[in-house]
């Protein structure tokens, strides 16, 4: 009984225990925090990665791709069948983008998917990341509400909004294209500067194809062989020039490049050839979006600018959806370059920015034709009856029934596909992005071993206090010992006491920590008030709220470890109380 | 445990000394205290135990006591040898066999004084078996500081009192665990002489009516010819005074 009394005592007394008990709780709290909202941060970044990324990604090791996307299709469905839910194509290569801005052209290095709209919906879900299905708000003002509902699948079309900046943007084109004619420079705009020219190697090369596609592209006489290069090698042609006209950056032939813009439907330069641009046109009609249709990553066309006047920083975005841009990329087989026009469809912003600096996805069937990796049937009508399963493709995604068989079903891929196909990486998606969830998990290691060692720190605190505390005590300890007091009991009081410090120091920690958790936002809401500057920014960290994620299990361990830590550091002292010689302690002053 | 199985109430001497030797270390040299102390205490006896100051008295005690081991020699209660008992044991002998009344009274000084009274008892007893038997184990607490002339000052810190009352209730605190051996070390030393006289009557009754063995220390020769027998302890021995007053050795 006496033991519960004079810890209790003692703690009630002892106020300066407590001292050395707020260390604890704020090394508590801090650990709390600190892993609640890298825990927030990493699942959230986990969602943003799955949403581009699918469980499970079987990739040929060469650029190429597989010829034979059935034949692989069919071994996976043997080898693993059961445990996938659902499995689509996709072409993945390097590329580059480039439109015009501004007056300028603005080239982007990308990687360019293929994918199957349908397929890709099924794998991740990516469609909810379209900006077309997204708020934008900024500084809690809404901009623009959804223009799409987030649930729906994705599909190539263009919401009303970029149909009618498409039509806006034609038009204004076509007015720029007449007003440079007429007042423009009046050089010839077909023939730039040979030294210019031959700095684009491939642009000889395909010269000569391109001219004759223009004279009839939709020759139907025309072999294959020369059609398939005729649907891209057009643009290509072009983009060579424009390359060449956007490099010479005087301004002599910037006339020659809004030609260039003009031709939606993919190689009529009205001002060659008027007659046959009519002809077309009278087939096609130019508002329509090209066959050719892309999601953009956001961070690629867009850039934050601060308005100095209202200091508020809003996104710039230097492409509509819409909008055509020109695609560079490389063809199968020999390193030549492919060039083709696209149109805009939707900006993509998954919060990863490695993404969306750098992705831009494809209708699959386009890219394989552009990179020869896919021919059409009917040459007379290339963007018809296209089945990608006839082309190549460099990857398949696959969604698992549970992702937990991921280990399993990489490894019956790895040694079970059949190497007549190609060689093949097969990864999950968290071994594709292995050094960075890596680095997140290390970074939140190495940051608990600091914050713990804070706790130990505040342990030798005790150690010390207790210490102390015994010193201060040893008459007393004597008393008790006098009376009859057990060593076992003595010792007791001293780590009941470390205990109680313990569980008090922890519980106040838990409750601080959960506490800012809960309100961490307004935290930083009031941190930038009253520091006058933005101490969480959106705008670099991609999101609009700091994410926490407080998970039960590690508030229980730390608070477990601060209990323990405490005990630990009382043990010592309490050992000491308990061996003091009965006398010895009466006769200390 | 309330009565140590070591006790048989056949044997006449209540608590024996046998050639106790103690010596402390300084440094290099020992300084001897007690060399061959011999002392028997029959049940039911008030021994009072005179001496220079600095000659052993309270290293006497503390051994008889089981507060220290002796470098030679035994200490016998009832006929049985208790110096050389388990650690367990002697706690439990001094809870309960054992009253204590320290030079310096020694009272825990963040307690207050019913629950300095109260502490042997709450050492005692478990924490549940306490709480069960809170109410009477407290009337049990205010009578005895009613006895000692304290009742009005239970919730006081020690630090509130004044050295005669601090004294007095070290007197309760040893008393209230009805212990069978009572060592009072200067028991009256701050109390005037009125209040050390209530004292000693108050040792007196219970010496008569509970049979309780006294042995107390103390240097005023008035209160120490109030004892049954007095011993003189000097260069470490015993010397045998008032030797009419010595009753069946
Ligand atoms: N822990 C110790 N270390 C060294 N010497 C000690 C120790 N305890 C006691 N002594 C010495 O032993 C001797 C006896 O001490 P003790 O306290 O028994 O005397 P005492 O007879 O009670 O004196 P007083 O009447 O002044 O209380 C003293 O000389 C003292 O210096
Ligand atoms: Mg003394």
């Amino acid at each position: 009984m006496y033991k519960f009394l004079i810890a209790n005592r003692y703690l009630r007394t002892r106020l300066i225990a407590l001292a050395s008990i707020i260390s604890v709780t704020l090394g508590v709290a801090t650990m709390i925090v600190v892993n609640s909202v890298m825990s927030g941060f990493s699942s959230q970044m986990k969602d943003r990665i799955h949403a581009i990324l699918a469980d499970v990604m079987i990739e040929t090791t060469n650029t190429d791709g597989t010829p034979d996307p059935r034949q692989l299709m069919a071994d996976v469905e043997r080898l693993v069948g059961a445990e996938v839910e659902f499995m689509t194509p996709t072409v993945e290569i390097y590329g580059m983008i480039s439109f015009d801005w501004g007056g300028q052209t603005v080239y982007r290095p990308v990687t360019l998917i293929g994918i199957d709209p349908n397929g890709k919906n099924h794998v991740s879900p990516f469609a909810g990341h379209m900006m077309s299905r997204q708020k934008i708000i900024l500084d809690d003002e809404l901009i623009r509400g959804r223009l799409r509902d987030p649930n729906e699948p994705l599909d190539w079309e263009l919401t009303d909004d970029a149909r009618a900046t498409r039509k806006d943007w034609i038009e204004f084109e076509n007015f720029r294209d007449q007003f440079d004619n007429q007042y423009g420079n009046f050089e010839s705009p077909v023939s730039a500067p040979p030294e210019l020219l031959s700095g684009v190697e491939a642009a000889p090369a395909i010269e000569p194809v391109s001219s004759f596609s223009l004279a009839d592209p939709f020759d139907d006489g025309s072999s294959p062989e020369i059609q398939q290069v005729s649907g891209s090698s057009v643009d290509g042609s072009q983009e060579n020039d424009s390359t060449a006209n956007g490099s010479s950056a005087n301004g002599s032939s910037i006339s020659h490049e809004r030609h260039e813009r003009l031709d939606g439907t993919g190689g009529i330069q009205s001002f060659r050839d008027p007659f046959e641009s009519t002809r077309i046109a009278e087939q096609i009609n130019p508002m329509d979006p090209l066959p050719a249709r892309i999601y953009v990553g956001a961070g690629l066309v867009s850039f934050p600018y601060k308005d100095k006047a209202t200091g508020k920083t809003k996104m710039i975005y230097m492409v509509k959806p819409g909008q055509d841009v020109t695609l560079t990329t490389i063809k199968t087989g020999k390193p030549e370059p492919a060039s083709f026009k696209a149109t805009v469809v939707d900006f993509f912003k998954s919060g990863m920015s490695e993404y969306d600096s750098n992705l831009v996805f494809c209708n699959l069937e386009q890219l394989q034709l552009a990179r020869g990796m896919l021919f059409s049937p009917d040459p007379s009508r290339p963007n018809e009856g296209l089945d990608w399963r006839d082309g190549a493709v460099t990857s398949l995604q696959l969604k698992l029934k549970n992702y937990n068989s991921a280990g399993d079903v990489v490894r019956k891929l790895r040694s079970g596909l059949s190497p007549h196909t190609g060689t093949f990486q097969v990864l999950t998606w968290e071994q594709k992005q292995g050094p960075l969830l890596e680095a997140v998990a290390m970074e939140s290691a190495i940051l608990n071993v600091l914050l713990f060692l804070i706790i130990t720190v505040a342990g030798f605190g005790i150690l010390a206090i207790f210490f102390m505390i015994v010193v201060e005590k040893t008459r007393d300890i004597g008393i008790l010992k006098a009376l009859g007091a057990s060593s076992r009991g003595v010792m007791f009081i001293f780590l009941s006491y470390g205990l109680s410090l313990g569980i008090v120091g922890s519980g106040v920690g838990v409750v601080l920590g959960l506490l800012f958790v809960r309100y961490i936002n307004q935290v930083e809401a009031f941190l930038s008030w009253f520091t006058g500057r933005k101490v969480f920014d959106e705008t670099i960290y991609y999101f609009r709220e700091i994410p926490t994620l407080v998970s039960p299990m590690m508030v229980f361990w730390v608070a477990l470890g601060a209990i323990v830590i405490a005990v630990l550091a009382s043990v010592l002292p309490a050992r000491r109380a308990a061996r003091l010689h009965p006398v010895q302690a009466l006769r200390y002053e | 445990m309330s009565q140590p199985s070591v006790i048989s109430m056949n044997e006449p001497v209540h608590l024996r000394a046998k050639a106790l030797d103690k010596s402390y270390r300084k440094g290099e040299h020992k300084v001897p205290v007690l060399r061959g102390v011999d002392v028997k205490v029959n049940r039911g006896e008030f021994l009072s135990i005179v001496g220079q100051s600095g000659s052993g008295k309270s290293t006497l005690m503390h051994l008889l006591g089981l507060l220290d081991v002796p470098d030679v020699g035994e200490v016998w209660l009832e006929g049985t040898r208790i110096d050389n008992l388990p650690e367990r044991t002697r706690d439990e002998l001094r809870n309960n066999v054992f009253g204590f009344v320290f030079q310096f009274y020694h009272l825990l000084p963040e307690l207050s004084l019913l629950e300095n009274i109260l502490s042997p008892l709450m050492i005692r007893y478990s924490i549940w078996e306490y709480l069960r038997r809170k109410s009477e184990l407290k009337e049990q607490a205010v009578e005895i500081a009613k006895q000692v002339g304290l009742d009005h000052r239970l919730r006081h810190r020690p630090s509130e009192l004044s050295g005669g009352e601090m004294q007095r209730a070290a007197i309760a605190r040893a008393l209230i665990a009805r212990p069978n051996v009572l060592l009072a070390d200067e028991p009256t030393g701050n109390l005037d002489s009125r209040t050390g006289g209530d004292i000693m009557e108050l040792l007196h009754k219970l010496n008569e009516e509970q049979q309780l063995t006294i042995l107390m220390v103390t240097h005023d020769d008035n209160i120490a010819r109030q004892a049954e027998r007095i011993v003189r302890l000097s260069e470490g021995r015993i010397q045998s005074l008032n030797e009419a007053a010595q009753g069946v050795a």
